[in-house]
């Protein structure tokens, strides 16, 4: 017989040892009469020489070698009994453990799609990522760096290991068909992107390798959201025209629905190699992201090896633009925003220590349980139970209840995790693979089990085999004196916990009070930030460009409502900056040391338009054109940085990475203007207020956090086409801002009527938006903080009541002797006092490290407040004495005759 | 009666391979057998006879059938089987080896003395 059998004939194999016992022990007795012993006293010896047959049956059993397999069904078999005979247990018990697992399984969903999936690409972990890296790139201020166009043909050509692909950021007015749009995601991308990728598109074609050059015919793919907009979804969009800043490309393709490059949807893709762009000419610019797919047996290694070569001989072949530069592979991983890294790990600990508490509240719950089973368990023990197998049954009753609660929990997690996730402030990135997979499983099972054997280990280590015959003796009651310092420290624990998410709420609540009460630098009432796309027409033509704007400003100005309207490359408190490294001499270290500052170019009336205070010197006027000296404006940190406290008005700065042209004669004796290093310094004229660029409560901590202002007009031609790109307006109004959109909208569009603006703000909003991560952890942690609270004194409640119970004769007899009913609240009130106070004292030492890690992880909280501490201790205090109270009232009540009859 | 001693450690499962060895028989049969064959010195702890039989059993070097006995009532008899019975003769020679080694050893310990 296997074990298989011998399980499924278990009925059979039972009766049959029963039977062979039973003639063993028949047959002695037989005998020993035969001997001349009395009936009865033969069968009491056979039974004892036998060893007792129950406990013979249990080693018996235990040798069948599928003990554990039918012990297992008999303990589920008992627990569900257990909880079935207790559904005031169950209910609590299993609400508890759902919460617990509930929450922290929704933010492990959310922290798996966003950080922990692969890329959503087939055979993704043969992916790479090519970067550049020169020796004077700060890595810290601006990332890794990207290749230049020219040197990313260079390694596609080249590479023996790697299939490469290349795609160029970029964006353009969509004219034709429908109304003029700006897209802000359009790619441009190398013919081969589908194919490296491993992505086939949903209908048509991907380019081919002749259109993905300048002569090429032009083809576009559209993007599958774009497609579903400007097209409805018809494929008779294949074939079609679409046209594209002024350019005509017929359509090829549609790209699969929901599928991203670098967590974003490209609205429309065109050939990389057909755009004429002279920056995509130059080997010292570098916007081409790069990815590439290991060749079948190639590995990461000879890939890094041969780019590394790639990379020298293209150091050594350009060295004017390429020195120092290498190449540098990795593979290919999902982009991480730190911030949302961070927020994500600081609330799944949140989370972790609200599922703590809920287990310690269950366990105080099964101990209080497993107290007055204790007779029960000793009967069992009596029987041939053996310790680890009284164990095993505690152990699991308690898994049963963690797995009840972790399916419940699973359950409200697969419902709550879409709500969260439109919750999050802002856009999450990644947000579209938040979803339950078999990662999510996994945690959420174990993590039930976990917590099931958790709470369960406390009461079944009390599981008896020891001091048998007393636990018999003794009814329950006067067994509970044991547990208490057991209780003591799960309610302990409890309050430590709610203890540290108490105080980190209390110090994201006042951080958030802080901050939102800051100075944020400029007006930000009645104030409309908006990009803003020319005419592509203009756009073509670089010395239509100034005027374009003038006309645009002044069209804006004209607008009823409007006060002001100015223009500017990078807007406080948006996305996009500009981060320029400046010296005060012209003995500059090297490029990688220099300190550095935010740089915005902005039109003549930006701070009046904006509210930030002039405090020195002037702003721009008319004078500061091309060919004048170059001015510069600078704000109290940075003359505080540069110059300490003398005064900056005439001074000079160095920003070797300005803007600056210069006229060479090429090989063939033509004119061309290529961009060099600045050499020439820039005069300071005025020095105005600091303006919280990185947000309310993201500036103090910023890295970069000096700024200057550079005039518009002073940018050279070569580089206005591109500074035109990046170009915002603001407009100041006196009325609702958003209520003169439309108008403003309609006034701007120009003679073609292909000017738009897009990526509409109120300052207002943007404000806000920065302080939206605060508000939400704030809300997350004082529902945290809320629900450990409850949870801590529901268990103290609980725990206080069980012992007061327990402790009836004891407070009767007292009364009897002349205790008054105040001194009996006093003496419960000392008792859980006793718990109370350890906690917070662990709690608060706990706190101090928790608040260093919050300090750490989110803006602008401060390590430490001593007053928040207090409070928040007080708090728990005062909730956990009055939770103490009721059973401390009760316990007061006692009729000193009743409690001692009972005895 | 003389002084019993406990069995050492592993020796029970061979003395009950080499009992059965002598033919088919039950559990209580078993239990006498020892008791006369070892002339009450070797005692059999309390309770574990059949938990051993039990366990030869599940490892397959015993086999068990009811039958009935000289008094007609039925009882679980106990056969070697051919696992059981190779399984008898290396366990028996290897105690044969260690015994004649303790015996070498503790002789030599009395010529030393002399």
């Amino acid at each position: 017989m296997n074990w298989w059998q011998r399980l499924w004939r278990r009925g059979e194999i039972e009766e049959q040892l029963d039977k062979e016992l039973r003639f063993h022990i028949e047959q002695h007795a037989a005998d020993l009469m035969e001997r001349g012993v009395n009936p009865a006293e033969a069968r009491r010896l056979a039974r004892l020489s036998i060893g007792g047959p129950e406990q013979v049956k249990e080693k018996c059993r235990d040798a069948r070698g599928t003990r554990w397999v039918e012990d297992l069904a008999q303990d589920l078999r008992y627990a569900l009994r257990m909880l079935r005979n207790n559904p005031g247990f169950t209910v609590v018990a299993l609400v508890t453990i759902a919460l617990g697992i509930g929450t922290t399984t929704v933010m492990f969903t959310v922290l798996n799609g966003v950080l922990l999936r692969p890329l959503p690409y087939p055979d993704a972990n043969q992916l790479v990522a090519l970067h550049g890296h020169s020796r004077d790139w700060n890595d810290k201020i601006f990332g890794r760096q990207k290749l230049a166009y020219l040197d990313f043909r260079d390694c596609q050509r080249e590479s023996r290991t790697l299939e490469i692909a290349g795609i160029v950021f970029n964006g353009g007015t969509v004219s034709e068909p429908g109304e003029p749009e700006y897209v802000n995601n359009l790619d441009e991308i190398s013919a081969n992107l589908f194919s490296v990728l491993g992505v086939p598109l949903a209908y048509g074609r991907a380019f081919l390798p002749e259109e993905d050059r300048m002569d090429g015919a032009p083809a576009m793919i559209l993007g599958h959201s774009f497609w579903q907009h400007h097209f409805g979804g018809s494929l008779q969009a294949l074939g079609t025209s679409v046209v594209l800043d002024q350019k005509r490309y017929t359509v090829v393709g549609i790209a699969p629905a929901g599928f991203r490059l670098y967590g974003a949807e490209p609205d429309v893709y065109t050939p990389v190699g057909q755009d004429p762009a002279g920056y995509l000419k130059l080997r010292q610019a570098h916007p081409t992201n790069v990815i590439g797919r290991l060749r079948p047996g190639a590995t990461l290694a000879q890939a890094q090896n041969e780019e590394g070569l790639v990379g020298r001989r293209l150091a050594e072949e350009y060295a004017d633009t390429n020195k120092g530069r290498s190449l540098e592979i990795e593979p290919l991983r999902p982009e991480e925003v730190d911030d949302v890294r961070s927020t994500l790990w600081l609330l799944l600990g949140a989370v972790s220590l609200v599922l703590l508490i809920a287990c310690a509240n269950v366990a105080s719950l099964l101990l209080a349980r497993a107290v007055s089973r204790e007779r029960e368990l000793a009967m069992r023990a009596a029987l041939g139970a053996s310790r680890g197998r009284l164990v095993r049954q505690c152990l699991t009753e308690s898994a049963v209840l963690g797995l009840a609660g972790g399916a419940l929990g699973i359950l409200c997690a697969n419902l709550g995790v879409h709500p969260f996730v439109a919750f999050w402030p802002g856009s999450l990135p990644r947000a579209e693979e938040v979803q339950l997979d078999w990662r999510v499983l996994v945690f959420a099972l174990g993590v039930s089990l976990l917590t099931g054997i958790l709470f369960g280990l406390a009461p079944a280590m009390r599981a008896p085999a020891r001091r048998l015959e007393e636990a018999l003796r003794a009814g329950a009651r006067t067994v509970a004196g044991s547990s208490r310092r057991l209780h003591s420290v799960f309610v302990g624990s409890e309050i430590a916990v709610a203890v540290v998410l108490l105080i980190a709420a209390g110090m994201l609540g006042r951080t958030l009070l802080r901050v939102s009460s800051l100075d944020p630098g400029l007006n930000v009432a009645n104030l409309l930030v908006a990009r803003m796309a020319l005419s592509p027409a203009i756009m073509a033509d670089p010395t239509r460009i100034p005027a374009a704007w003038q006309d645009v400003l002044e069209r804006a100005r004209q607008v009823p409502g409007v006060q002001a309207a100015a223009a500017v490359d990078i807007v406080p408190m948006r996305e996009g900056n500009n981060q320029l490294g400046y010296w005060v001499s012209a003995d500059m270290p090297p490029k990688e040391k220099l300190p550095f500052a935010l740089a915005s170019s902005a039109s003549l009336n930006y701070l009046q338009v904006m509210g930030i205070p002039l405090l020195e010197g002037r702003f721009f006027n008319d004078e500061d054109r091309l060919g004048a000296q170059p001015v510069i404006v600078i704000d109290t940190v940075l003359a505080k940085d540069a110059f300490g406290g003398k005064d900056p008005i005439g001074r000079h700065l160095w920003i070797p990475d300005m803007p600056c042209p210069q006229i060479k004669q090429d090989a063939n004796g033509k004119t061309v203007e290529t961009s060099v290093d600045c050499t020439e310094p820039y005069t300071i004229v005025g020095v105005v207020g600091h303006v919280r660029y990185w947000g309310m409560a993201g500036d103090d901590q910023a890295e970069v956090r000096a700024q200057l202002y550079y005039p518009f007009a002073q940018v050279p031609k070569l580089f206005l086409r591109r500074w035109s790109e990046l170009m915002s307006i603001a407009v100041r109004t006196n009325v609702a801002p958003l209520s003169v959109l439309e108008p403003l909208k309609a006034a701007v569009r120009g003679a073609a009527g292909d000017q738009v603006l897009y990526e509409v703000r109120t300052m207002q909003q943007l404000a806000g938006e920065s302080l939206a991560l605060h508000q939400f952890l704030l809300l997350l942690f004082g529902i945290f903080a809320g629900l450990a609270l409850l949870l801590a004194c529901v268990g103290i409640y609980g725990v206080l009541a069980y012992l007061t119970t327990q402790r009836v004769p004891e407070i009767g007899l007292r009364m009897a002797l002349g205790a008054t009913p105040r001194q009996v609240v006093g003496m419960v009130l000392r008792q859980s006092l006793g718990m109370i106070l350890p906690g917070v004292a662990a709690g608060f030492v706990a706190a101090i490290a928790a608040g260093r890690v919050l300090a750490h992880l989110v803006n602008a909280v401060r390590p430490t407040e001593p007053l928040t501490f207090a409070l928040m201790v007080c708090v728990l205090m005062a909730a956990a004495l009055a939770a103490s109270f009721v059973p401390a009232r009760r316990a007061s009540r006692v009729d000193p005759m009743t409690a001692l009859r009972q005895e | 009666m003389s002084e019993k001693s406990d069995l050492p450690q592993g020796t029970l499962d061979l003395l009950l391979l080499k009992i059965v060895a002598l033919g088919p028989v039950h559990g209580y049969a078993i239990a006498q057998r020892l008791q006369q064959v070892s002339r009450d010195v070797v005692q059999v702890p309390q309770g574990s006879l059949y938990p051993a039989l039990h366990r030869l059993e599940n490892r397959g070097l015993l086999a068990a059938d009811w039958k009935e006995t000289e008094t007609g009532r039925e009882a679980k008899f106990y056969r070697l089987t051919r696992k059981g019975k190779a399984e008898l003769e290396t366990e028996a020679a290897s105690w044969e080896r260690l015994t004649q080694a303790v015996g070498l050893i503790l002789r030599m310990s009395e010529g030393g003395g002399e």
